[in-house]
């Protein structure tokens, strides 16, 4: 009778849990339905690089892993004790030719895969800058307690959670930090993050592609108001980048050395903030307040 | 002059919030319900001489399941149920209670939270569970009576709980633990950043067990490498063990960096040094490169041995040798070899450049190399297989399926440029749980089922026991698939408030479901636990093999007695006891055998160890030097001590064969009128109620 | 141990055998764990080094290595040591061949020498305080003092195990427990001079490199 309730009680499990994968599947869809997988959804040719990357190392863990779980769960089940059909054979023994093809089929799989990810690391090295025609856009960008400074140097102006940039141009996103633990700087649609930290500068190029908001953080723990550390992230067209710039430019605020000292204590949840006039080579005389700490400067490589 | 005697304590430290009041309570409940009940038992001097002072790394290995199973259920799983809670409540439309904006915890409460949460199930749950199965099952595999050094062994022990007590001090006095994420991270680890105690109890509690994990490690490499029974070559030793041994040498290799790392970082905050400071030439990247260069390999050292359990599980439930030994081993080596040098891909957006960054994402991906190949080597042994499906055989598949998803999205996180994106996303939070769970405790959960027998000298109950894997697996599944997908839609880990505006509510709402489901999971497994042992004359091992098993510990008696073996045998194969059992068990010669005695030396300097942590935590400087004194004294004390054994002659060790094998003559003599079949889950809840009822209407605690 | 326990004269005497064998197998084993854990130290070392090496150019505009060290007193120091470790390689000679007196007078000498080197280090150490510089003026000067005193702090538990141990040979007189003990402190004693000279090599030569 054992025997009998053990093949019934398998054959149930295997439906189950089939079912029930089933139910996860269907679940996840309608729940998914109408949200943004903002990695899978690239608005940037860093992100749309990354994102085919995703696709590439999925597919080939996938071509590996499907069938040797498949493998295991079949002979689990094609050998289990009760099915007397099945041979069995305990002193089995493995030839060579065996044992070669499983250290083979790994290492084969993770050859395809270490050439691919040598390459494409340095393709989409953050610090490189990226080649196209229109003129780089440089953006400096402090990490504070517990919010972003974003300072134009060229068109002199700053702002704090929001970031506004032409589309299709590379924009570097020169990164520091004051007064404040280890930051990462983050847009997920616009392709993968890098470290703010101070003392240091580390480049990060990003190109949007696709008009619109997005949104960025801070994807290291900072303190206290992390979680609030957001910003917007918006990709309009070159006119409008334009028609901003000279608004932000006729707004009262301005960014002196008595306004950075305010937006050095820490706060949380800030609003945005737009500065007309920027304190001359600010992010230069931030870095140089831990410059006696540090003699190297990230990204010259 | 009170700043000398108490340093930084105040009135302020006692606890006034209401998780530090709840948490105090709990704790002082416990402590006094346990007390009241050994003393009314009159059970002190037992619990003293029997399990307290005791050297006997069975005793040890059941203690150390104990305080990892109290820590598992009492801190860490309540903190992910607190987590997952708060992740549903905390969308930016919901109320705040308690003082959160969002939710019923604050951020910084939020934060404590998730760094305890790290911290306990690394250290104290994973290490504890893994450094029992180790004490109780290596020596008994090996055909060994003792680890090579008893006292390093009680040592590192109690050291172990006194870490365990200075994590969880902090409700007592302190109330407050560090926010900073379970590693720390400079310079938000620094007085600047995390100004108050909560970060020193941190260091200290991961320091003190960090020194009694070292000294463990040492021990289980003496014991593997210089005592095995004779006969047995490196090359005929179970898998367990080269999982262990492989496992050990990697904890002697990086555990002193961290011992080290540790010291640096106190050294920052209590006499004002500059190795991770903003300011005055500090580098708190190297803090990072450090912490890593521990931190991966600590997760290797955990896996390996569970890597060891399987194979020996899916060896035994197959009825087959494993396929390609060598290349199972080889495989193990393999992964720890390669595990020391793949740190960097912790954080490869801190910038090193395309260089470093290539390598470090080749060698991890290497690792994927022997691993798979060890999943080949459980194919190969099921194949043309018999194989029995009971529990711990269904942990075996249960942990294929979660770890392959680690797996692979490990090796997905191990290409640079995906990382840039993946780095710190639930995504990337998803990735380890499932190989932390999957591999690791489900591997825990195996080899405790498995070994269940031979500890307790009866089976576990199975039909609860299923219950509880699918409990498992269903929420897992629930708790942990959600958690890739919020990661893919752009969501950082940490987090305890998020935009209503991004759609992750319903998401972080079927996670809460998955770890209430998984909660469940751990209760019938706890039930699995007492139905076993009210069923335990159903269940009893007479044969000390209920499995048909295949190596050295399976020909002991169960539970085994303290000796060991009342002759250590002679090996001449591979699964040694197949071997014996093949040919013949031969006939036993009884000999003198000479055990060590108990000592309460451990307990001593771990206390004095404890109060040095402690004194540091509040700069009670003097307290920190007696103490340390305190310490060497009891280390002189012990290691002077040339008198720290005792014979147990050969004519006591035959007595004590013959009085057991006439109590199994008994056992087996006796009519079995008990069920035929195991206690289900419906069954247990009417025994349970009605056992408590009958204590309530006796009043039966008044006769004691 | 435990050898007189037996009346009869043939058992008494396989029993010592297997109890010399019991003997032999355990000194193997601590000797062995001995070692093992001097890796360990080794390796927390290490990171002491590596620390050193990183941070020791961030002097923050003050004085630096080249500045403050003396090499003849760096050079003293190392002969110092190395002429205690000889001391103590005769002293453990003498152990083997239980001869308690020369054990400890080698022993003593070695005490001494031992006590020496760690005045000069002091001294060294209260002259650089004496000018301003403290475990927390900057980065080059917490990781210098954190790697030197690391190793004067493993010289003086050394030399207090020396200590301990030269009063219970006085007092027990030279047994194995105790020669054995001798032989892990020599371990451990060698040990601390090799990791000596890496550190007059890294932070004492190289300052001027």
């Amino acid at each position: 009778m054992t025997k009998q309730t053990d093949k019934s009680r398998q054959n149930r499990a295997i439906l189950y849990v089939v079912l029930w994968v089933f139910v996860l599947v269907l679940l996840f869809a309608v729940l998914l339905n109408g949200t943004d997988i903002r990695m899978l959804n690239p608005k940037g040719f860093v992100a749309q690089e990354e994102f085919k990357l995703i696709v590439f190392t999925t597919a080939v863990l996938l071509a590996i892993a499907v069938p040797t779980l498949f493998f295991l769960y079949f002979f689990a089940w094609k050998y289990r004790e009760s099915n007397t059909k099945a041979k069995f054979d305990p002193d089995k023994k493995h030839g060579k030719f065996f044992i070669f093809c499983l250290w083979a089929i790994p290492v084969v799989f993770m050859l395809v895969l270490a050439p691919v990810m040598w390459v494409a690391t340095h393709k989409l090295e953050p610090q490189k800058s990226i080649d196209s025609e229109n003129k780089t856009l440089t953006v400096q960008v402090i990490a504070l307690r517990w919010k972003w400074l974003f300072i134009y140097p060229e068109q002199h102006i700053a702002t704090v959670n929001y970031v506004q940039v032409p589309v299709d141009t590379p924009v570097e996103f020169d990164l520091t930090a004051d007064d404040m633990p280890m930051s990462s700087f983050w847009v997920p649609h616009w392709g993968g993050q890098l470290y703010a930290m101070t003392g240091m500068t580390n480049k990060l190029n990003l190109v949007p592609t696709t008009l619109g908001d997005s949104t960025g953080s801070s994807a290291e723990i900072n303190g206290k108001g992390f979680a609030g550390m957001k910003f917007t992230a918006r990709a309009s067209s070159k006119q409008d980048f334009d028609a901003w710039v000279r608004h932000v430019k006729q707004l009262p605020g301005v960014l002196d050395m008595v306004e950075y000292e305010s937006l050095l204590k820490p706060s949380e949840n800030n609003p945005s903030a737009f500065y007309s006039m920027t304190e001359a080579d600010l992010y230069d005389k931030v870095l140089m307040k831990y410059m006696g700490s540090h003699d190297h400067h990230m990204g010259q490589e | 002059m009170k700043e000398f005697l108490i340093g930084r304590l105040s009135m302020e430290a006692l606890p006034h919030e209401w998780f530090t009041i709840g948490g105090s309570a709990f704790f002082g409940a416990l402590i006094l319900a346990l007390v009241v009940i050994l003393t009314v038992t009159k059970r002190w001097g037992w619990l003293w001489k029997e399990w307290l002072t005791s050297v006997d790394p069975k005793k040890i290995g059941i203690m150390y399941f104990i305080v990892a199973g109290f820590m598992l259920i009492a801190r860490g799983g309540l903190e992910a149920l607190m987590m997952w809670l708060q992740q549903a409540l905390g969308s930016s439309d919901m109320p705040g209670f308690l003082g959160a904006s969002h939710g019923y915890l604050s951020a910084e409460h939020f934060q404590q939270i998730f760094t305890a949460h790290g911290n306990i199930m690394v250290f104290f749950v994973a290490m504890g569970f893994i450094f029992g199965l180790i004490n109780y099952i290596v020596p008994l595999q090996i055909g060994a009576r003792d680890l090579a050094s008893p006292f390093l062994n009680t040592l590192g022990f109690w050291l172990f709980v006194a870490g365990v007590v200075m994590v969880n001090m902090f409700f007592f006095v302190g109330g407050e633990y560090a926010a900073t994420g379970w590693l720390a991270v400079a310079p938000l680890s620094g007085t600047e950043f995390s100004p108050g105690t909560g970060m020193d109890y941190l260091i200290w509690s991961l320091q003190i067990s960090g020194i009694g994990t070292t000294l463990g490690a040492i021990n289980f490499i003496m014991t593997i490498l210089k005592m095995r029974a004779p006969g047995m070559t490196l090359w005929k030793m179970p898998a367990f063990t080269w999982g262990s041994l492989c496992s050990m040498i990697m904890a002697v290799t990086v555990f002193p960096l961290l011992t080290a790392t540790l010291f640096l970082v106190f050294f920052d905050r209590y006499f004002d040094t500059h190795f991770f400071t903003t300011a005055l030439g500090g580098n708190a990247m190297m803090y990072t490169n450090l912490i890593w260069m521990w931190g991966h390999p600590e997760v290797y050292i955990l896996v390996l041995p569970a890597y060891g359990v399987f194979t020996e599980i899916v060896s035994t439930f197959s009825r087959k040798a494993i396929a390609n030994y060598t290349s199972n081993i080889i495989g193990l080596i393999g992964v720890s070899l390669f595990a020391l040098s793949v740190w960097l891909h912790h954080f490869f957006t801190m910038g090193a450049g395309a260089d470093v960054n290539s390598f470090f994402g080749v060698m991890t991906i290497f690792i994927a190399i022997p691993t798979t190949v060890l999943v080949f080597t459980w194919i190969a042994t099921m194949y043309k297989g018999r194989i029995r499906m009971t529990t711990p055989m269904l942990w075996f598949l249960g942990f294929i399926a979660v770890f392959t998803f680690g797996g692979v999205t490990g090796v997905m996180l191990a290409v640079p440029p995906v990382d840039f994106q993946f780095h710190n996303s639930l995504f990337l939070v998803a990735h380890f749980h499932s190989n932390v769970i999957g591999g690791v405790l489900f591997g825990v959960f195996a080899g405790i089922s498995y070994w269940f027998p031979k500890i307790a000298g009866y089976r576990l109950n199975e039909r609860l026991g299923r219950y509880a894997f699918w409990c498992w697996m269903i929420g897992f599944s629930l708790s942990f698939i959600p958690m890739y997908i919020l990661g893919l839609m752009g969501a950082t880990r940490r987090l305890d408030t998020y935009d209503a505006s991004s759609g992750w509510q319903p998401f972080y709402v079927l996670m809460l479901i998955g770890g209430i489901i998984i909660a469940v999971g751990v209760a019938l497994q706890l039930a699995q636990i007492i139905a076993s042992v009210i069923q335990k004359r159903r269940l009893h091992d007479s044969t000390g093999d209920p499995w048909e098993g295949r190596t050295l510990e399976w020909a002991v008696p169960s539970p085994a007695p303290s000796y060991n073996f009342a002759t250590i045998p002679q090996v001449t194969t591979r699964d040694a006891y197949w071997e014996m059992k093949k040919q013949g068990i031969p006939a036993r010669k009884f000999e003198d055998i000479r055990m060590p005695k108990n000592t309460a030396s451990g307990i001593y300097i771990s206390i004095f160890a404890f109060l040095v942590g402690f004194a540091l935590v509040w700069h009670i400087n003097w307290l920190a030097i007696v103490s340390l004194i305190g310490a060497i004294v009891c280390v002189i004390a012990r290691t002077f001590n040339d008198d720290t054994e005792y014979v147990v002659t050969a004519a006591e060790v035959e007595k004590m064969e013959e009085t057991r094998m006439a109590k199994v003559r008994a056992l087996h003599a006796e009519k079995d009128t008990g069920p035929d079949e195991d206690m289900g889950l419906l069954e247990f809840i009417k025994l349970v109620i009605t056992w408590a009822l009958n204590v309530i209407r006796t009043r039966r605690w008044r006769n004691q | 141990m435990g050898v007189e326990r037996y009346k009869d004269k043939t058992m008494a005497e396989s029993v010592a055998t297997s109890e010399m064998n019991h003997e032999a197998a355990a000194n193997d084993r601590v000797m062995f764990g001995f070692w093992v854990y001097l890796m360990t130290d080794l390796l927390m070392f290490a990171v002491l080094f590596a620390v050193y090496a990183v941070l020791h150019g961030n002097t923050e505009g003050g004085p630096g290595g080249s500045d403050l060290f003396s090499q003849p007193l760096a050079l003293a120091e190392t002969l110092i040591l190395l002429t205690s470790s000889f001391t103590c390689g005769i002293g453990m000679i003498a152990a083997r061949r239980g001869n308690k007196n020369q054990v400890l007078v080698w022993f003593g000498i070695t005490f001494l020498l031992g006590l020496a080197f760690l005045s000069l280090e002091l001294q060294e150490f209260a002259e650089f305080i004496r000018e301003g510089h403290a475990l927390s003026s900057n980065a080059f000067f917490s990781s210098f003092f954190v790697l030197v005193g690391t190793h004067g702090l493993h010289i003086i538990s050394g030399l207090f195990w020396m200590f301990v141990t030269l009063v219970f040979v006085l007092v027990r007189g030279l047994n194995r427990h105790l020669v054995r003990k001798l032989a892990l402190l020599s371990l451990f004693w060698h040990f601390l001079d090799i990791v000596w000279i890496f550190i007059f090599t890294i932070v004492y030569l190289m300052a001027y490199v």
